[in-house]
């Protein structure tokens, strides 16, 4: 069953049509890769995911119910959470705040109005916190500022602030993307062991083959705002479509 | 961990208590003892802490919140007019009136960010301030200002003696009563206005304290960091904006009605765009986004304003006079221009000192003085350790792995 279904989306930037008549099937508990080249549509898809950007036409469906319309914080709140492509972190707050805040939010349905209610009582969102950041390994700088952390660490964390919320579909723009191989070898892990042990949809850009290939249930091929090959991970790789697109050899159509 | 934020907060609590009581003794030695002005530095005080909650944490920089005080000030004059010369009434009815006007503010101007919001509010507040002095003449009274009457109704009080008018008190208490005490050779004065201003401030401080510490704080302190992310974890940032705006609102119309409680007399200045200025100065200066900063930041400021603006000539080359008299005037004629009616002149120099090496404002000084207070003790310590019990290693402090967050005092 398919938790998302986008059908025929368009998004036009001026003169350059970003997305193009885009199609995509996303089943439940699947990790789906979306692959192509720079500046093929990738991101601006995700970002007509999670109500950055409004199509110009076409539908969103997760769940049968379309996001089309929806603010950000609604489309969240509905089980769908985004790391970006550049980390969105909360960077003058300590990393175990950066958790707690999608962990109160997740917990209250938005967040509770309490004024004089002490942070310092809330010992299970702490826990819970504490819990995710351990399996980012995080957890032993829990309290230092996320403005002191590398690249890499504030995707992790990002991932973390994520998770942290349960998301039913959790999309990954370019995780591993500025990762040292020892690091990117962690996220394939960690994201495994993540699609093993919860009921959670993936939808991972990224560029990396070696992630793409390990992780990936299904995968799309995205060029200039098509998708011209959606498949089985094994049927991609030899794919002459998918060589044009790179290599760009061939006229497209 | 937390249990000992909660204890730094219980002491840091106790220790505001008692230098806010004991201030008649502590500014006594620097001249400043006297009941007018710590009234207005426990006042700016409020004043500072409330536009703290708003700017420090959320980020937003409202360039009008001296509209909220000078509304304050006007409801408070109306209730000592209408109702009675109690201040807890006047005081309950600024905070609400204000309230109100910041809902009002607040919803129109946080549709806008950044220096957008800051323009809004600043037109705002001048669009107040002339209301205040000119169309809305019936219940402000102009330029002249609101002050109390003879024939006003106060209906709840009893009649008093014919041509006098009485002052505000609370419950009998008048706020202009002093007492005068000495004590270790000081001159103290102890005021009953004062000791209400104190308890407020001291209870207003609390408050702070506890939205600092509780999530909605934290909330506030990321919507600084990062609203794009906030929107993308489920939490629709405006409304708390407007929570806390409003909060601010009535800290500021809280401050008004205390103007007023000392000195009964509102006027459309307290609504211009210098004052709304000068409690950004203040709470700067102090440290936004620090508990105590902007206290710290409102007694300095109203000490300038108050103390160094009374130095004149004569003083100045006074103070010279032991010297050669050419070299006495040349002194005088460096310091006069910063002192006496030139004290923002000092005033201007200090804030640029203070935002050039101190960006965080004096409790960042504060902040390093003790750390580095810390580290020369420790280390002497250590050194007497190594001589004496050289094997004893001493074992870290599992508390100092945190580094000092500046949102920490
Ligand atoms: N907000 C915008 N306004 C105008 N053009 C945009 C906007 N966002 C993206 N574009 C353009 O749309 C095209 C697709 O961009 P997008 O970021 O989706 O590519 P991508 O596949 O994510 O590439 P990359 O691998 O480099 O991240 C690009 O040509 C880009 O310049
Ligand atoms: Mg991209």
């Amino acid at each position: 069953m398919a938790i998302l279904e986008v059908k025929g989306v368009n998004k036009r930037f001026g003169g350059l049509l970003a997305l193009d008549d885009v199609n995509l099937s996303v089943a439940e508990n699947s990790i789906h890769a979306v692959i192509g080249p720079n500046g093929a549509g990738k991101s601006t898809l995700l970002n007509c995911f999670v109500g950055k950007l409004l199509p110009d036409s076409g539908s969103i469906l997760f769940n049968n119910q379309s996001l089309l319309g929806l603010p950000p914080y609604r489309i969240n709140q509905v089980g769908i959470s985004r790391v970006f492509q550049t980390p969105e972190v909360f960077q003058d707050l300590t990393i175990l705040e950066n958790v707690m805040i999608p962990a109160l939010a997740h917990r209250d349905g938005a967040f509770h109005l309490a004024p004089f209610k002490s942070l310092s009582r809330e010992h299970d969102i702490r826990e819970q916190a504490e819990r995710i950041l351990d399996s980012v390994s995080l957890l032993d700088e829990r309290h230092n500022l996320a403005s002191a952390m590398s690249r890499g660490n504030k995707r992790r964390l990002e991932m973390a602030m994520c998770l942290v919320q349960k998301p039913k579909l959790l999309l990954l723009d370019e995780p591993t993307a500025g990762m040292s191989r020892a690091d990117t070898n962690n996220t394939i892990d960690l994201l495994k062991t993540i699609s093993e042990d919860h009921e959670i949809t993936f939808v991972v850009i990224e560029h990396d083959m070696t992630v793409v290939f390990s992780l990936a249930d299904r995968i799309s091929v995205m060029a200039q705002g098509h998708v011209i090959v959606e498949d089985h991970p094994d049927n991609i790789k030899g794919h002459p479509k998918v060589k044009e697109a790179y290599l760009g050899t061939a006229e497209t159509a | 961990m937390l249990k000992t934020t909660d204890n730094k907060d219980r002491l840091m609590m106790i220790a505001f208590t008692v230098a806010v009581l004991a201030a008649p003794v502590i500014l006594a030695p620097f001249g400043a003892g006297y009941p007018d002005l710590m009234q207005r530095f426990a006042i700016y005080g409020i004043f500072a802490i409330g536009f703290n909650l708003l700017f420090g944490l959320t980020g937003y920089l409202s360039f009008g919140h001296a509209a909220f005080l000078g509304v304050g000030s006007y409801a408070a004059v109306w209730m000592l007019k209408l109702l009675s010369v109690n201040v807890i009434p006047a005081i309950i009815f600024a905070v609400v009136i204000s309230g109100l006007f910041a809902l009002l503010i607040g919803y129109v101007s946080l549709r806008r960010s950044g220096i957008y919001f800051s323009i809004l509010t600043l037109a705002f507040a001048q669009m107040s301030y002339n209301l205040a002095y000119s169309v809305l003449t019936p219940i402000t009274n102009g330029e002249t200002g609101l002050q109390m009457d003879l024939d006003d109704p106060r209906i709840l009080d009893a009649a008093t003696a014919p041509g006098q008018l009485p002052p505000p008190s609370l419950f009998g208490l008048e706020m202009g009563d002093t007492h005068y005490l000495s004590f270790m050779g000081l001159d103290l004065q102890l005021n009953v206005g004062f000791y209400v201003c104190a308890a407020i401030l001291i209870l207003m401080f609390y408050i702070s304290l506890r939205i600092f510490r509780s999530p909605f704080g934290m909330l506030l302190r990321a919507i600084k960091s990062n609203q794009t992310r906030l929107n993308y974890t489920g939490v629709h940032t405006r409304p708390y904006a407007l929570v806390v705006f409003v909060i601010s609102g009535m800290y500021a119309g809280l401050a008004g009605a205390l103007l007023v409680c000392m000195d009964p007399l509102a006027g459309p200045e307290r609504m211009q765009w210098t004052a709304s200025g000068e409690v950004v100065l203040m709470t700067i200066m102090g440290g936004a986004g620090t508990l105590i900063g902007p206290v710290l930041g409102a007694c300095i400021i109203k000490y300038f304003e108050n103390i160094f603006s009374r130095v004149n000539d004569a003083v100045v080359s006074n103070w010279f006079s032991g010297l050669p008299d050419s070299l006495g005037d040349f002194f005088s004629a460096i310091v006069s221009p910063f002192l006496g009616s030139g004290w923002q002149m000092s005033l201007g120099l200090i804030f640029m000192l203070v935002i050039i090496f101190l960006p965080g404002g004096l409790m960042e000084g504060v902040t390093r003085l003790i750390g580095w207070l810390g580290r020369l003790f420790r280390s002497r310590n250590n050194d007497e350790d190594a001589e004496t019990t050289s094997a004893k290693e001493s074992s870290p402090d599992p508390h100092s792995s945190r580094p000092a967050s500046p949102k920490e005092s």
